[in-house]
């Protein structure tokens, strides 16, 4: 089939351009949109009073999204294969693998084509998530003064916050996972190519939802989306609610791929002991993921049924109760949190033995810290609501609870200190920013230790020392180690250097600011600015304006970033080596970018890949055994 | 990438090392956590301004006390270990020895960790328990200060976008203004009329999640004559950023002409106040004490 497809005349343009593509996956998305808009419309309009009243009407809003979701779905070709199936046609398993660039835009198989697509495609919606974050700045330059009117200002802190939640999920299990879990594991694919590809433009298509938000009139709820308020919000808060639906869907999805694929997908000789440290982060993150997301999933379908069909699962007016809503919320929420975490312990893990030329120290420990903090997560939810009154005398119970995460999280810490420990450290870009996670985590743990505390939450809950907490542990935590993933692995992933120069000054601008920006938030929160509010007291303005500052300057020091992709990857193009850092593990044993098929043979595992100061680096042995299947 | 064979080296260097850390780190230790607790501590927000004020205060400060330490761990180390460590040009070894353990370190580190851990939350437990930390904790309070039957009762009313407060003791008389009397237990009964707010008395140490049609409890003891600043601290909508307001910590006799005040001013209005909100009235609270309808959890 290979062959075929090099040697056959390719066809003319207008004859690629119709088909299951990128084009008609808009054109039916547009179209499904209106069909559900309109279809509502006729439906339900004319026959209620109160749908009369108003120019909106809620069901329109769900059904017009959920229409175009589809048919961008069908536009892409995400029904041919049941399709035809249904119709005695031979199973297909390779989609698109050979075809080019389009390969991008376009339902493709290849877990590596789908790697890429989540790092540009996250890349973009983060982009918006951070242009939002220079608003908010904007807005809080000065105490009284309106940049904003109140409702734009809640709607920007809003898509900030679902935006980056959303989208950083997947940051790191997305691009990364994708594209190197199963080579690390010695497989051709992921066990599920089709989700995988589904997992993708479901994440695209939810960040279109969310972004369309403005021309519903936004919504006024933050990330949390906290019933009776969403009850009563403009219908922006349907994008918002489907936003997380299809994230949730397209995070269950990616999470069971993923624990199959290493559950079954393992080469010989990959034993649980010599897996590497990486795969262990996405197996406790993809844990979380098929047992949280569920659980978001239902209580946005609850809040959607209490805005259309008048259900009153959360509106204590009517005999629901809004606590139900924080309960569900969080009890996705906090495994969530941990999500956008433990990918970060893993990637540090996984490359300090790199670049300090030492094995990981304690895998058994670094293992059980990740499978403990999986665990524990489960049983912390209700810190959220210490002061809300919910279960006031379960309050103990959480506050112990929270704080022994912390006993599996030092795990990290110790693991990753002492492979430090007498190390050759180099300091390159990836390490750099490795080692500033330990300083970011250090410091979003030990705040996390006053929220965890519940006479101190009381003086900080709600207020920006949350704020400022959440920021180090998620932006410090996953947002540094997500760069430098990309900084060790995009080489390997594109086959071109990134420049290291650059690199630094990113680095160092991004460090330097980042702190300058969200330190200075602990004491802005502790002299009692709360969270979401577009005002604040006069005498907090000079260190609002400090942290405005520092962040545009973060702001900045991202575009920095930008340009070294763009430069690096579309101008100058040096070739990278396969393996440019030493590292032993199997992805820098095959050629940069690494081809289509990953393998020629099967590898076999003799150990792990942090030998370091070990016994030689192991070549890639072929296998006796057959080259797999497909 | 061969490398030395390093694994031969004693392994009384890294002893050596590792004592330097530990010696740097307990003096550091020694010398900040006293700076700390004298320059940092009186800073330590949210002051004295209530008993329970003072409480979180205490437990703030004891908080601070104890991370210092472990930030003096982890600067003393990295510090030390990130220049003694990193990699030199002129570097024989390319490769670090190949240590992958050492389970009396990981003992150790669980140890130290599991106590702190054990600390914090039997610490927190107690502060909690002792006199409810000013915390919302719900219909029925399990964190009771003593004497809290004799409590002063005010019921905070949150809705879009302001709070109002209602004094069952002074015939219901119900005000936009939250006056306290001085050296005095209150109960702050915390609801809503709508969405989730959350009544937010910054130097009393108060917070308390106004839920709509739940009894929100939280206790206060105050103390001196004070002005403190009133917020919402949870998203309510378009005018949450502008929910806030001052509340005053008066003496008994001012406290006691400005309750007859408002009381004549209530008397006044209230044929309107009772009315329903759609028919003119101030949509002031539907939740009248001491029968709470909901309950929380």
């Amino acid at each position: 089939m290979t062959d075929a497809a090099v040697t056959a005349p390719s066809p003319p343009l207008w004859r690629r351009l119709i088909g299951f593509n990128f084009i008609t996956a808009l054109i039916l998305g547009v179209a499904g949109w209106y069909v559900g808009w309109f279809g509502a419309h006729a439906v339900v309009g004319p026959s209620l009073d109160y749908f009369g009243d108003i120019d909106y009407n809620e069901l329109s809003v769900y059904l017009a999204y959920l229409g175009g979701v589809v048919g961008f779905l069908v536009g892409l070709g995400f029904l041919n294969y049941p399709v035809r199936r249904l119709l005695g046609y031979p199973p297909s398993l390779r989609e698109k693998e050979e075809s080019g660039w389009t390969r991008y835009f376009s339902l493709c198989t290849d877990h590596k084509v789908v790697g890429i697509q989540y790092l540009w495609g996250i890349g973009l919606f983060i982009f918006i998530g951070g242009l939002n974050a220079m608003l908010i700045r904007t807005e809080l330059l000065t105490p009284h003064n309106q940049v904003f009117p109140a409702g734009t200002y809640l709607t920007i802190v809003g898509m900030h916050g679902t935006m980056m939640m959303g989208m950083m999920t997947s940051g790191i299990l997305g691009p990364f996972a994708n594209y190197f879990v199963p080579i690390m594991i010695g497989a051709r694919r992921m066990a599920f190519p089709r989700i995988e590809a589904l997992t993708f433009w479901l994440l695209m298509a939810a960040g279109v939802v969310l972004t369309s938000t403005v021309f519903f009139g936004g919504f006024p709820t933050g990330w949390t989306g906290y019933a009776p308020l969403s009850t009563q919000a403009n219908p922006g808060i349907d994008n918002y609610i489907l936003f997380f639906a299809l994230v949730g869907v397209s995070m269950t999805l990616l999470g069971l791929n993923m624990i199959v694929t290493v559950l079954t997908m393992r080469a010989p000789g990959l034993t649980w002991t010599r897996l590497p440290i990486f795969v262990w982060g996405v197996i406790s993150t993809s844990v979380l993921m098929v047992l949280a997301a569920p659980i978001l999933i239902a209580a946005l379908g609850m809040a959607a049924l209490d805005r259309t069909a008048q259900t009153s699962f959360f509106n204590p007016a009517i005999g629901g109760s809004n606590y139900l809503y924080e309960n569900l919320f969080w009890m996705f929420g906090h495994p969530e949190v941990y999500v956008l975490a433990l990918p970060g312990f893993a990637i540090v893990l996984e490359l300090l033995p790199v670049f300090a030329r030492k094995p990981l120290w304690g895998y058994r420990l670094a293992v059980s810290g990740l499978l403990g903090v999986s665990l524990l997560s489960w049983f912390v939810w209700q810190h959220h609501l210490f002061v809300s009154g919910i279960n006031g005398d379960l309050r103990p119970f959480y506050m112990l609870s929270t704080e022994l995460i912390s006993i599996p999280t030092g795990f990290t810490f110790l693991c990753g200190m002492m492979t430090l420990w007498r190390g050759h450290i180099r300091y390159t870009v990836p390490m750099l920013f490795c080692l500033a996670w330990f300083f970011n985590f250090l410091i979003g743990g030990l705040s996390g230790v006053f929220l965890s505390d519940v006479p101190s939450d009381v003086t900080t809950h709600g207020s920006f020392f949350v704020m400022a907490h959440f920021h180090y542990t998620i932006m410090g935590g996953l947002i540094f180690t997500f760069f430098a993933a990309i900084y060790y692995w995009v080489p390997k992933m594109t086959g071109w250097e990134l420049n290291e120069r650059l690199g630094k000054i990113h680095f160092w601008t991004m460090f330097i600011f980042f702190n300058s920006a969200f330190s200075v938030l602990f004491a802005v929160g502790f002299l009692g600015q709360p969270r979401r509010s577009v005002t604040y007291p006069s005498n907090l303005q000079f260190l609002n304006d400090w942290v405005s500052i520092s962040a545009f300057l973060l702001g900045a020091s991202m575009l920095v970033f930008i340009f070294n992709l763009v430069w690096s990857l579309a101008f100058v193009k040096k070739p990278a080596a396969a393996n440019p850092w030493g590292s032993r593990s199997i992805e820098f044993q095959l050629p940069s970018p690494v081809p289509v098929h990953n393998f020629d043979r099967i590898p076999v595992f003799s150990g792990d890949p942090y030998g370091y100061g070990e016994e030689p680096m192991p070549s890639l042995t072929p296998a006796g055994a057959p080259a797999g299947r497909d | 990438m061969a490398s030395e064979p390093t694994a031969a080296t004693p392994s009384g260097e890294s002893t050596n090392l590792g004592l330097r850390v530990v010696v740097a780190w307990l003096v550091l230790s020694a010398i900040a956590t006293p700076l700390v607790a004298i320059y940092v501590g009186p800073l330590i927000p949210p002051g004295n301004g209530s008993v329970q004020a003072q409480g979180q205060t205490f437990s703030n400060q004891v908080m601070v006390g104890l991370i210092t330490p472990v930030l003096c761990l982890m600067a003393v180390f990295f510090a030390y270990g990130l220049i003694r460590f990193h990699m030199r040009a002129n570097e024989t070894a390319l490769e670090g020895p190949p240590i992958r353990n050492d389970s009396r370190i990981q003992l150790l580190w669980l140890v130290i960790t599991t106590t702190m851990v054990l600390f914090l939350a039997g610490f927190g437990t107690y502060e909690l328990l002792k006199d409810g930390a000013g915390g919302g904790q719900g219909p029925d309070p399990i964190a009771l200060p003593a004497h809290h039957h004799t409590a002063f009762p005010v019921q905070v009313i949150g809705q879009q976008w302001e709070f109002t407060y209602r004094y069952p003791t002074l015939g219901g008389m119900e005000s936009n203004q939250l006056v306290l009397p001085e050296n005095t237990l209150v109960v702050l009964h915390v609801t809503s009329l709508d969405v989730i707010h959350s009544f937010w008395a910054y130097q009393l140490g108060v917070k308390a999640d106004a839920n709509p049609g739940t009894d929100n409890v939280a206790y206060v003891t105050t103390k001196g004559p004070l002005v403190f600043h009133v917020r919402c601290a949870e998203l309510c909508g378009l005018w949450h950023g502008y929910m806030f307001d001052n509340g005053f910590v008066v003496s008994h006799t001012a406290f006691t002409h400005w309750a007859a005040r408002a009381v004549a001013l209530y008397r006044s209005i209230k044929p309107y106040v009772n009315r329903p909100p759609e028919k003119g009235g101030a949509p002031f609270s539907l939740t009248y004490l001491p029968a709470p309808p909901g309950r929380a959890g």
